[in-house]
C-alpha cells in the first residue's frame, strides 16, 4: 500500500492535535507518514511513531523555521521523492494553504484546501458559501495534494513503526529569501488555539468594550476553551485582530461554538457555520445568529454568562 | 519604485452565492460585482508608500485577471489614486482554478517588472488564501504574506506576519511580494476628482498569448483538480430558544451538561 504523507505541526517538541487527526485519516487511505520539519527531536519522532506514523521523514535545522514557507516546500518535495506517496496531507491553516499551493506548483500537482474529509480514491469534501453547499472535488492530475481543515476527523492516535528517515533537502536562494527575524507572541497564554479547540467561546459588540471580555474569558477557561471574537469587537479594539472569527478572519470548526452578543451576520457565520453545536446568547430576540443554534438564550450576557460560569464550576466539583 | 496591486472583481458579500450547475464553477452574473475588500487595503497601502516616496519616485499599477466587467475594479484602484492599470482577460480564462490564476498574474507580473506587488491576503469568494504564495513561486519572489504592517527601507522590505499567536517580523529584499491584512491600514474613499481623473488614466489590456501562457493550462480545461458533485447541505434543524428569566445560564449549563460538554 502506498503512503500517505502529513505534514506534522508541532511546537516546542509537542505533536500539535490536527496532525494526529491527519494521520488518523492518512491510515484510512493508505500507510500513515509524517514529514517533519525545523526543530525536530528524537522525542518528537517518537511522539509521531506513537501518534500513528510509521515512518517519520526528517528535514531538520532551524534554516527550515527561520524562513517563510517555501523551505517546507522543499522538504516535502524531497520527502514525495522519497516516498512516492498515494497523497500529501496537510493542515489547512494559514501556513499549511500556502505550503499545498507552492508544492502543487514545484511538483505539477493539483491541490485542494478547506477539506473537511477525504474519502476513499482521495475525493475531497468542502464546505462552501457559508457552509450552505457540499462539493466532492477530485485532483486529477499528479499527486493530491489536501489541505484538511483542524477538527475535521477526530483524532484515534494508534501506535505505529515510527521508523525515522533522513531526507537529504538542499535549500535554494530563493527558498531563504524571506527571513524570519524575529516572533512576537501575543496570545495570552494558557488557552487552546483558536482553530485546533474543541470549545470556542466569542464575544462581539455586545459585551460593551474591552472589559467586558472578562466574562466571555472566565466562562472560556471554565470550560477550557479558546476565546474568538466577532469583527466588530476586533475592529474597537476590544480584542486582538488575531482572534477574529469570520469571513476575513479565522475559520473555526469546533465541537461548540458559543456567540455572546453577536448579531450573526453572513461573515461572521463564514467562519464558524460548521460548528458541530452551536449555542448563543443575545438579548434580541430576532437576532440572525438564533437562525443557527442548537441553544439559544434571550438575554444579557453580562448575567448570563457569569452564571453558566458558576455553573460550570459547580457542576465540575 | 514601482508597485503592482493585484485586484480581484468578487461577488458582493452580502449576496447569496451559487454554482451553476452547468459547469460547477461560480454562477457570476447572478450577483452584483465589488473589489475583493482586502485589495483596497493593498491599493490603500501602495498609495501610502507612493506618498512617503513622492510621486516623482514610485508608480502604483493596478493589475486585474477576470472577465470584461473585471475592468471595473481596475477602474476602482484608478479612482483611489494608482497611476495606470493593467487587466487581463481571455475567454479561454473562464472557470480558472488558484493554480491557472496565478500563472496568469504571474505572466503579467514577470512583465511588468515592478519591485513590490502588493496583495490582498484572501478572496471574499475563493477564501483559499493560496494565491499570493503562488504568485511567489512562480516568480521567485521572497514571500511576505499576510502583513499587518509593512516598511521600506531602501531596498530592504520588514513586514508583521500575522500569525496564530501574534507575529513575526519577516525581511526580504527587493523585489518581493507582500499580502496584506486589513488591520494594516483604512482604505480611502475615491474623492470626486480622483473619480474625474480615473477617466483618463491609460488601462492596458493584455490576452493569454501577451503573456506567451497557452490557453489550455488556464479554465476549467487546464485545471488539475475538478469538481465531482454538489449539494445543498440540510438545513440546521431549528433549534431551542428560552428567554431568560433569571435562571438562564443554568438552562445553558443544563443544556451543555446533557451534550457532554460539561
Ligand atoms: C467584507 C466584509 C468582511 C467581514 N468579515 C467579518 C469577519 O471576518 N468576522 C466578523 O465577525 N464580521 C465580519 N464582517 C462584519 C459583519 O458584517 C458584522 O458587522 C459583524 O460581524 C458584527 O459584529 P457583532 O455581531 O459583534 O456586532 P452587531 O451586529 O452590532 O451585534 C451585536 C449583538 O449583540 C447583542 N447585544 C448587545 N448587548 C448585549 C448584551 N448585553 N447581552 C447580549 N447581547 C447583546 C445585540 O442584540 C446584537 O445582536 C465583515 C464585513 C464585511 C463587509
Ligand atoms: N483574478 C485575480 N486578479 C487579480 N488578483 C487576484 C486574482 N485572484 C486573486 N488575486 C489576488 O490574490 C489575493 C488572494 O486571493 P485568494 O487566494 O483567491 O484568496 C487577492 O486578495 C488578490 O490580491
Amino acid at each position: 500500500m502506498a503512503e500517505v504523507l502529513v505534514l506534522a505541526e508541532h511546537a516546542d517538541g509537542d505533536v500539535k492535535k490536527v496532525t494526529v487527526e491527519l494521520l488518523t485519516l492518512a491510515r484510512s487511505l493508505g500507510e500513515p507518514a509524517a514529514v517533519a520539519v525545523g526543530d525536530v527531536s528524537d522525542e518528537l519522532v517518537a511522539a509521531l511513531g506513537a501518534a500513528g506514523a510509521d515512518t517519520v521523514y526528517v528535514a531538520a535545522g532551524s534554516e527550515f523555521s527561520d524562513h517563510v514557507v517555501a523551505p517546507t516546500v522543499s522538504a516535502l518535495q524531497a520527502a514525495i521523492e522519497a516516498s512516492h506517496p498515494a497523497a500529501v496531507l496537510v493542515p489547512s491553516t494559514a501556513d499549511g494553504k500556502e505550503t499545498a499551493g507552492r508544492l502543487a506548483i514545484r511538483t505539477g500537482s493539483g491541490v485542494i484546501t478547506d477539506a473537511v474529509g477525504v474519502a476513499e480514491g482521495f475525493v475531497a469534501e468542502q464546505s462552501v458559501f457559508g457552509g450552505s453547499t457540499l462539493v466532492h472535488s477530485k485532483v486529477t492530475t499528479g499527486t493530491p495534494i489536501i489541505a484538511v481543515r483542524p477538527n475535521s476527523v477526530a483524532a484515534d492516535a494508534s501506535a505505529g513503526a515510527g521508523k525515522r528517515v533522513d531526507l537529504t533537502v538542499t535549500l535554494s536562494d530563493t527558498d531563504k529569501s524571506a527571513k524570519v527575524t524575529e516572533r512576537v507572541a501575543e496570545e495570552k497564554a494558557g488557552r487552546p488555539e483558536l482553530t485546533e479547540a474543541a470549545i470556542v467561546v466569542s464575544g462581539g459588540r455586545g459585551v460593551g468594550g474591552p472589559e467586558g471580555f472578562g466574562v466571555v474569558e472566565a466562562l472560556a477557561d471554565e470550560l477550557g476553551a479558546a476565546v474568538g471574537a466577532s469583527r466588530a469587537a476586533t475592529d474597537a479594539g476590544w480584542y486582538p485582530h488575531q482572534f477574529q472569527v469570520g469571513q476575513t478572519g479565522k475559520t473555526v470548526s469546533p465541537q461548540l461554538y458559543m456567540a455572546n452578543g453577536i448579531s450573526g451576520a453572513i461573515q461572521h457565520r463564514a467562519g464558524m457555520q460548521t460548528s458541530k453545536t452551536i449555542v448563543a446568547v443575545n438579548k434580541d430576540p430576532e437576532a440572525p445568529i438564533f437562525d443557527l443554534v442548537d441553544f439559544g438564550v434571550v438575554g444579557d450576557l453580562h448575567t448570563v454568562l457569569p452564571q453558566l460560569t458558576e455553573e460550570v464550576k459547580r457542576r465540575k466539583a | 519604485m514601482k508597485i503592482v496591486v493585484c485586484v480581484k472583481q468578487v461577488p458582493d458579500s452580502w449576496a447569496e452565492k451559487k454554482l451553476d450547475p452547468t459547469d460547477n464553477t461560480l454562477d457570476r452574473d447572478a450577483v452584483d460585482a465589488v473589489v475583493n475588500e482586502l485589495d483596497e487595503f493593498a491599493i490603500e497601502e501602495a498609495l501610502q508608500i507612493q506618498e512617503r516616496l513622492g510621486a516623482d519616485n514610485c508608480t502604483v499599477t493596478v493589475l486585474s485577471v477576470g472577465p470584461e466587467k473585471a475592468i471595473e475594479s481596475v477602474r476602482k484602484g484608478l479612482q483611489m489614486g494608482a497611476d495606470d492599470g493593467v487587466h487581463v482577460v481571455d475567454d479561454a480564462m473562464h472557470g480558472s482554478d488558484a493554480l491557472a490564476t496565478s500563472s496568469v498574474l504571474a505572466g503579467a507580473i514577470d512583465r511588468l517588472q515592478p519591485d513590490l506587488v502588493l496583495m490582498g491576503s484572501e478572496s471574499t469568494d475563493a477564501r483559499m488564501s493560496v494565491v499570493p504564495a503562488m504568485v511567489a513561486e512562480r516568480t521567485g519572489r521572497p514571500q511576505l504574506t499576510f502583513a499587518g504592517k509593512v516598511d521600506l527601507d531602501g531596498d530592504t522590505v520588514r513586514v508583521q506576519r500575522m500569525t496564530d499567536y501574534g507575529y513575526d517580523v519577516v525581511e526580504a529584499t527587493l523585489p518581493a511580494l507582500v499580502s496584506v491584512v486589513e488591520k494594516i491600514n483604512e482604505p480611502r474613499y475615491p474623492s470626486f476628482k480622483g473619480i474625474m481623473a480615473a477617466k483618463k488614466k491609460p488601462v492596458e489590456t493584455l490576452a493569454l498569448s501577451d503573456l506567451g501562457i497557452d490557453p489550455a493550462t488556464v479554465g476549467l480545461g487546464g485545471s488539475w483538480s475538478a469538481v465531482e458533485d454538489f449539494a445543498a447541505r440540510p438545513p440546521r434543524t431549528a433549534g431551542t430558544i428560552v428567554t431568560d428569566e433569571g435562571d438562564g445560564g443554568v438552562k445553558l449549563a443544563e443544556f451543555l451538561s446533557a451534550q457532554k460538554f460539561i
